[in-house]
């Protein structure tokens, strides 16, 4: 049988928007917090946005970057440059108590193999900073 | 002016129409910025200007988060317990919810918000048990967040000492993500889907505190191995409470209700 045209895309179940339709929202998010902190702090633009976004976390950096330019335009933001800091999935054994790396939330502990891992980092996202005129 | 948030909006620039003494709350996506006045004309200004750099480090959620603990806040406060229910579409969380209502509306009071893309149909369903419910229309928007809530709660005159449930978008993705300031988020997962969803969509599973393994009336007609289900669902989050049950033959309904009544009755006694 042959593989039909984006038979191996990802999609999330329940999203006729496909995988963007989960990082758009966040993305809006990130607008609104970038335009209070306009008001808050007196500037009218912004040309670069840092984010931090965990390995653990439920959002795929490459869709952030592809829905940026379209969340960002007729914004502040619009043309800014995104940079996504990615950081580390880390998780300590309550067998154990060793802290291991997590590639995934389901991960069996790296030292015994237990599946009593809990994340101790790598859910994050956040905004780290901005470069703004 | 909203009794949670403190916001000026009636409702939440959704539009209100009665249907049959009750209402629907259609949430208007689709935001126009321009109403922020446009401070940010960034045709205006001089670009030779110095660049700075703020620090923000500020959770891509905290919007969310603030309005979800001011739900919660409100939650305690009135005495009422919440649940979010989440699963994919078709899972069966309305069944539940009419099953569970059935057998629990004249213990308690209860509250339904109902949160879908489209349709009043569920939050119909709801209705012709006798108990409230408000139907959030999501438009295009694949979940709900807590800023429409606080306003549902408002609208709806959810009574204090009662459960409300909410029962979120059919989506395993996006719900995950967006706290709604409910006591506990309950994914429902029938033996119809897989049992491999808990590490398929491993996000929901982690944030869960209780996983309902639903339809198991319909096990001996699926491939649906519980044991393997169960051994997924605790690898992606060790905590998480697991209760087997078929919501319209009413196989184990009782261990749920039981679950549901000792979280409820602590607040009908304040």
């Amino acid at each position: 049988m042959t593989n039909l045209p984006g038979e191996n895309l990802h999609l999330p179940e329940g999203c006729m928007a496909g995988i963007a339709m989960h990082e758009l929202s966040l993305l809006e998010n990130v607008r609104e917090i970038l335009e209070d902190h306009a008001l808050k702090q007196n500037f009218c633009r912004v040309t670069k946005v840092t984010l931090e976004i965990g390995k653990l976390s439920c959002v795929e950096p490459e869709a952030l970057r592809f829905g940026f330019d379209v969340v960002m335009k007729d914004s502040l933001a619009e043309n800014a440059e995104l940079i996504i800091s990615e950081l580390a999935g880390l998780g300590v054994c309550r067998q154990c108590q060793q802290q291991m790396a997590m590639e995934t939330l389901y991960d069996p502990c790296a030292y015994c193999g237990s599946l009593l891992v809990t994340v101790s980092q790598g859910a994050e996202m956040k905004i780290k900073d901005l470069t703004v005129i | 002016m909203c009794g949670i948030c403190g916001c000026g909006q009636t409702n939440n620039t959704g539009k209100l129409k009665p249907v049959l003494g009750q209402h629907q709350h259609v949430l208007k996506q689709d935001h126009d910025h321009s109403h922020h006045g446009h401070a940010y004309d960034h045709h205006s200004h001089d670009h030779n200007e110095s660049e700075r750099l703020i620090k923000v480090e500020q959770d891509l959620l905290s919007k969310n988060n603030v309005y979800a603990a001011q739900n919660r806040a409100y939650f305690q406060q009135h005495h009422i317990f919440t649940l979010n229910l989440v699963s994919s579409p078709g899972a069966g969380k309305t069944t539940l919810l009419v099953e569970t209502i059935k057998a629990l509306k004249d213990r308690f009071p209860i509250a339904v918000i109902e949160g879908d893309q489209q349709t009043e149909r569920d939050a119909d369903r709801i209705r012709a048990t006798g108990i409230p419910a408000l139907q959030i229309n999501t438009g295009r928007a694949c979940h709900l967040d807590a800023h429409g809530i606080g306003h549902a709660v408002m609208e709806l005159g959810v009574k204090g000492h009662s459960l409300l449930a909410i029962e979120n978008v059919g989506n395993l993705v996006c719900p995950s993500s967006f706290d709604l300031g409910e006591a506990h988020k309950v994914v429902v997962l029938s033996v119809t889907e897989g049992d491999d969803k808990p590490i398929k969509y491993p996000d929901m599973f982690h944030a869960a505190d209780l996983m309902l393994i639903n339809k198991t009336d319909l096990l001996p007609y699926v491939n649906f191995d519980v044991g393997r289900c169960i051994h997924y669902a605790r690898q992606v989050n060790p905590d998480i409470q697991i209760i087997q049950l078929s919501a319209t033959k009413g196989d184990n309904f009782s261990v749920w209700t039981d679950w549901l009544v000792k979280r409820v009755k602590p607040e009908l006694n304040d």
